[in-house]
């Protein structure tokens, strides 16, 4: 028997068309989105750079947005954000790396079963606790490191701990899940034909993994390393607690502020061209962060040609 | 083949329909607005008729919101300030219990964010910790003082400096003073917190004390909360915040002798003092009626109990 709900082929053609309509829809919410974020934020941050300069904005170390006679450059905000998260990622990779190296290669399967959750945990916790916990916990200890290193020091203004080293000692906590993950995938995916060679050579286990397993998982490690990157970069809630927020000079007990904060920290009660810096300050991290993508979707696509 | 062919099509159909309905109750949704407001614009239009003089319905509408606190409906939506956050939650909470039909939503973006939203025509109320700029009275914002707050100086519990001139607070957040043992202290250093520029307090502390630009902030903190905790937790910590955000697990500094309490701000003698603003677009007596009747209400009696127990001064 003949069960088809539709009469004839026209009507069977409408509802293909209808089906395929809204599929295309959806596939384009998040096109559009994208696109119009990247309107949105040209349109609104390109005006402040021709109105105060790109020069002004870009390597102008002084920040007085609300003052008389306003200063708007972001170059310390700019190198802050570069230098902390190359610190941070500095830190954290080496750590991170291993940790992977432990969970893909060494680890006995019940520590393993310990550790990938746990690693797993730091992922999903909330970035405003990893601020809390580095104000009650970080700062004064930082303090206290600000204190015997600077005593005597009649220039030094005191932080009270909220300084640069913080904010790059939280970050790079943060990026190790993002690390760690992605790189034991890589490690996950080296062929174990390449590990029996290595073995069957006369290599140590330790000699395998560094001399072997790590470079033929090579690309899956700097694509993790880009996405940890781009988790630094991007990140703003964290480091606004922990890093101090006034503009100076990205060096480890200053109090500095990133690109992202700065954005957080002001965009409150900032009127008229401070706001529309404020949305200029947002296109420079959108381009940091465009550019991390680009060089991602490259490391990318060099692994598929592979 | 035919089945998963027959889900899909399914499928669709359920989406597309969850739209049309999505889409069909919004519309109606907006169109049962739009005729609401119709009804009271022309209910207004021809109580104004009916009245002929401006001064008659302003007495009509006066009327008609005390007579009748149940019938007034409708939403006042207002935005600003987060300093005023405290006294815009109170005022709604005990608004909307007094006005069962009328419902408050206050948002806390910042004052300029407020004016902003104001002048936008997105809230009927903008919250402003500080006086209203001349660029914002001139887009037609008016500058309605609801309240006066103090600026604590606050300290951290164990600094044992806990009386400052105004020359000595000058001179710390200029970073001139950087040792607590040069005001007759403990061999501490200072750590100048402050606020985030922008900000209504960070604005008025440092016009007052003709400090505009010149402070050396080692911390910028975009909260006040934010500032009473790391001052809390800091040996050495110096800020400022709202008077009634103030605690005991900090030290609220005298200035020049003075204790920064009620009595000593209204009689002058306090040097560090705020109004708190609720603009509108227009005068209030051109606003709705439920904005007309919060306005009415914080000049109330009941209304100025209120702005005194969130530890602010009224006006009057």
């Amino acid at each position: 028997m003949h069960t088809s709900i539709f009469a004839n082929h026209k009507n069977k053609s409408i509802v293909e068309i209808i089906a395929h309509i809204i599929f295309v829809v959806c596939a384009l919410v998040a096109v559009m989105a994208v696109f119009a974020i990247t309107a949105y934020m040209i349109i609104n941050g390109s005006p402040a750079l021709f109105k105060v300069g790109i020069k002004e904005i870009l390597f102008n170390t002084k920040w007085a947005p609300a003052a008389a006679e306003p200063h708007f450059g972001i170059l310390y905000v700019i190198l802050t954000s570069i230098i902390g998260t190359f610190a941070a990622i500095l830190l954290g990779v080496p750590v991170a790396l291993l940790t992977a190296v432990f969970l893909a290669e060494v680890a006995p399967k019940k520590l393993a079963d310990i550790v990938r959750p746990a690693v797993t945990l730091l992922a999903g916790i909330p970035s405003v606790i990893y601020g809390l916990l580095g104000i009650l916990i970080l700062n004064p200890l930082m303090y206290k490191l600000e204190k015997a290193v600077f005593a005597g020091s009649s220039t030094h203004q005191y932080t009270g701990g909220s300084n640069m080293l913080s904010a790059i000692l939280v970050l790079a906590i943060m990026i190790l899940p993002t690390v760690i993950n992605i790189s034991e995938s890589a490690l996950h995916a080296v062929p174990d034909h390449l590990r029996s060679a290595s073995l069957a050579l006369g290599a140590s286990k330790i000699e395998t993994i560094f001399k072997v397993v790590i470079p033929a998982a090579k690309s899956g490690i700097i694509s993790a390393i880009v996405l940890g990157v781009g988790r630094a970069i991007g990140e703003a809630m964290a480091i606004t607690l922990v890093s101090g927020s006034s503009v100076n000079a990205p060096l480890p007990f200053n109090s500095v502020r990133f690109l992202t904060t700065a954005i957080v920290s002001e965009m409150g009660y900032a009127s008229g061209l401070h706001r529309q810096v404020l949305f200029t300050i947002g296109l420079v991290l959108f381009v940091f962060i465009m550019i991390i993508n680009l060089v991602l979707t490259g490391i990318l696509k060099e692994k598929e040609e592979d | 083949m035919k089945k998963n062919k027959l889900m899909t099509v399914l499928m669709a159909a359920t989406v597309a329909a969850g739209l049309l309905t999505g889409c069909g109750s919004n519309a109606a949704d907006t169109t049962a607005d739009a005729a609401a407001t119709d009804a009271s614009a022309d209910a207004a239009t021809d109580e104004a008729t009916d009245a002929a003089t401006d001064a008659a319905t302003d007495e009509a509408a006066d009327a008609a919101t005390t007579d009748t606190n149940a019938d007034l409906s409708g939403s006042i939506a207002m935005a600003g300030s987060t300093s005023m956050e405290k006294l815009a939650n109170a005022v709604a909470e005990a608004f909307m219990e007094k006005y069962p039909g009328v419902s408050v939503t206050a948002e806390f973006t910042g004052s300029s964010a407020g004016i902003e939203s104001l002048e936008g025509g997105s809230v009927d109320i903008g919250n402003s910790s500080r006086s209203l700029k001349d660029e914002e009275k001139a887009a037609g914002c008016v500058e309605n003082i609801v309240a006066i707050d103090g600026i604590a100086v606050v300290l951290d519990p164990a600094n044992t400096v806990t009386d400052l001139t105004q020359d000595q607070l000058v001179q710390i957040y200029k970073g001139e003073v950087t040792n607590w043992k040069d005001l007759g202290g403990s061999d501490e250093p200072i750590v100048v917190v402050g606020r985030e520029a922008g900000s209504g307090t960070r604005g008025a502390f440092e016009e007052l004390l003709g400090l505009e630009d010149a402070c050396q902030y080692a911390n910028e903190l975009d909260s006040t909360g934010a500032v009473i905790a790391k001052v809390a937790s800091t040996p050495g910590a110096i800020g400022y915040a709202s008077l009634d955000a103030v605690d005991d697990t900090i030290i609220a500094a005298k200035l020049n002798g003075v204790e920064p309490t009620e009595e000593n701000i209204k009689a002058g003698s306090y040097i560090l003092s705020r109004p708190f603003v609720m603009a509108t677009m227009g005068e209030v007596s051109a606003q709705s009626e439920p904005v007309q009747a919060l306005f009415d209400y914080l000049k109330s009696d009941e209304g100025k109990q209120l702005i005194q127990s969130v530890g602010l001064i009224t006006v009057d």
